[in-house]
């Protein structure tokens, strides 16, 4: 079969690799119908998180048709339409009785810190994910959902990663009615978190990035203000001038690793990957909340130490509330909310790419090329 | 910078989900008392281990699934075996994990070469969308590799010249 093979740092390519089996009685497998390529990819891509094989093929967020199921696997049934949240979840062990998908203690044997995830390297479990044909399922009864009739396949597959991550970011913020709620990073994480935060009941919700079209797509979609970093002389200095001096109620970091905007940051986090990735916009989410305020991580950081002011968080009496998203948890509201139109997360693909041409696809999206927000791969047998 | 207002309550969906409990701590896990049973929940069938499976020593055994692509090879493989005696709090773990991704890139170098294939590095770094999306940039950082490399060439022949 076609699948993405990464070759090292800003190298991947399409290659042909042994179609995957059943290895465990409750897994599946899926011929992939859409996947996309997401920010976190872009850690691995960028070689920053340690222990990503060469060899290895990404791929979290995906849906597919079930070909084969293992023994065990009573839920799903050959045929079915899914689509299968990035969290490989068992169901049973305390994490998942407790809904934190995010951070089941039975898929990932590599780290005890992270539950697995699909095409994430070996720190998250060692799974060939879903930029193929075909991908391996594990614990396919738990997470993967039949996706309902009448739903676009490309909302379908932002249902299994962008979309609950970017509302839990705002459920994390725990944000009240009037607050207001600062977004750093406007990805098409960022952006969904800006969309979500109204829903929360918001009172003002604010993007910074440093990319102009990003600013300009979330000032509509989200909608909300939207300011480049780079054109603010200091950004914790501007939101505190807009927040009566106080800071924002609640900040959201959905930048992560790859963090822009800091020069030591970048040399240490990103150049000579002494910390696990650059933590600008989380320095920034902390010195820019409010006293006894809320800030929100989804972004994603590699396993080393980052440094990020604690002693700020201390003094201010700062409540963090960080996690993976819990993809399973989340579904079911937010079916409802694309199915009734609150929400509307196919208007961020912006690029359908055949499999193929994985390599362009990653570059584009990187580099940021050609007003990208959101790529999705569409492998040859979902494309006639 | 100017201050455009958003009137919230015109946004569709505004505080549908508003909750007024969920301040600061709403549980994002749902306690179900089973925080003190230890490591006692039925376990999952363990999946036949069949490739080298390195297990974080924070764990007593591979989980019940596992993922089985690349399984450690080689002196990179080497490398991870090393990482994998010091715990995930440690830079004993990472640093050999960190150091092992560059020793496999140069060892799926080899590998393509034994295959009788020569890695094209440009289209593995999608060179065809710069071309198509960024093309003046692209030319300048190759005209400027360019101009560095010939300038390091003319300057080494000169000084090997000389002596
Ligand atoms: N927790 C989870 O479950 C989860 C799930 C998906 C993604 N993520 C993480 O969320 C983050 C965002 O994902 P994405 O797909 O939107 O990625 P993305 O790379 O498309 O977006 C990141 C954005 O941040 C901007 N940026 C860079 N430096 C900045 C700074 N200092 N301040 C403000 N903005 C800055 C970039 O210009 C870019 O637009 C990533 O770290 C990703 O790994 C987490
Ligand atoms: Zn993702
Ligand atoms: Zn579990």
């Amino acid at each position: 079969m076609l699948a993405m093979n990464y070759r090292g740092p800003l190298r991947v390519r399409i290659d042909h690799k042994p179609e995957p089996e059943i290895l465990h009685p409750q897994d599946a497998i899926v011929r992939v119908t859409r996947s996309c390529i997401c920010g976190s990819d872009l850690h691995l891509y960028n070689g920053s998180v340690p222990d990503t094989r060469v060899g290895m093929t990404f791929g979290h967020e995906f849906t597919g048709v079930v070909e084969q199921i293992g023994e065990q696997v009573e839920k799903l049934k050959v045929g079915d339409h899914i689509l299968v949240p990035f969290n490989i979840a068992c169901g049973t062990c305390v994490f998942c009785q407790q809904e934190m998908y995010g951070n089941c203690h039975e898929s990932n044997p590599q780290a005890s810190a992270v539950g697995g995830i699909f095409g994430y390297s070996h720190t998250a479990g060692g799974y060939d994910g879903g930029q193929a044909e075909y991908a391996r399922v594990p614990y396919a009864d738990v997470s993967p959902t039949v996706i309902p009739e009448g739903m676009d396949l490309d909302d379908a597959v932002l249902l299994t990663d962008v979309v609950p991550t970017g509302y839990q970011a705002a459920e994390m913020g725990g944000i009240q009615p009037g607050d207001t709620v600062v977004v750093f990073g406007a990805g098409p994480v960022g952006i969904m978190a800006a969309r979500c935060a109204w829903l929360f009941g918001a009172g003002r919700v604010i993007v910074i990035d440093c990319v102009d079209y990003r600013l300009e797509f979330a000032r509509k979609y989200a909608p909300c203000e939207a300011y480049d970093f780079r054109s603010l002389e200091d950004p914790v200095l501007f939101i505190k001038r807009t927040t009566d001096f106080l800071g924002a109620d609640v900040c959201i970091d959905a930048v992560g690793a790859e963090a822009a905007g800091s020069a030591l940051q970048t040399v240490l986090g990103r150049k000579l990957l002494m910390q696990g990735g650059a933590a600008t916009a989380l320095h920034w989410a902390i010195n820019s909340v409010k006293k006894g305020g809320i800030v929100s991580i989804v972004a994603v950081y590699g396993p080393i130490d980052a440094l990020v002011p604690v002693g700020n968080v201390v003094n201010k009496g700062l409540t963090i509330r960080a996690n993976q998203a819990s993809v399973k948890r989340l579904l079911p509201r937010l079916i409802e909310h694309v199915q009734n139109g609150i929400l509307d997360p196919k208007a961020m693909i912006t690029h359908r790419v055949p499999l193929e041409d994985v390599s362009d696809a990653y570059r584009i999206f990187s580099a940021k090329l050609d007003e990208c927000i959101k790529p999705v791969l569409i492998p040859p047998s979902a494309r006639t | 910078m100017e201050r455009k207002a958003i009137d919230p309550s015109q946004v569709k969906g505004w505080g549908v989900d508003a909750d007024p409990k969920n301040d600061p701590t709403y549980p994002m896990k749902n306690r179900n008392d089973g925080e003190h049973a230890g490591y006692s929940w039925e376990r999952p069938p363990q999946q036949p281990i069949t490739v080298e499976v390195l297990h974080s020593n924070e764990r007593p055994d591979v989980t019940s699934v596992f993922g089985t692509s690349t399984p450690p090879l080689g002196l990179s493989g080497a490398l991870r075996r090393l990482g994998f005696r010091y715990s995930e709090s440690s830079y004993g773990h990472w640093l050999p994990l960190v150091l092992a991704d560059r020793v496999s890139v140069a060892e799926g170098v080899l590998e393509d070469l034994k295959q009788g294939q020569v890695p094209n590095v440009f289209a593995e770094r999608g060179w065809k969308a710069e071309w198509e999306h960024n093309r003046t940039s692209l030319v300048r950082r190759v005209l400027v590799r360019a101009v560095l490399v010939s300038a390091a060439v003319a300057y080494l022949r000169r000084r090997r010249g000389g002596s």
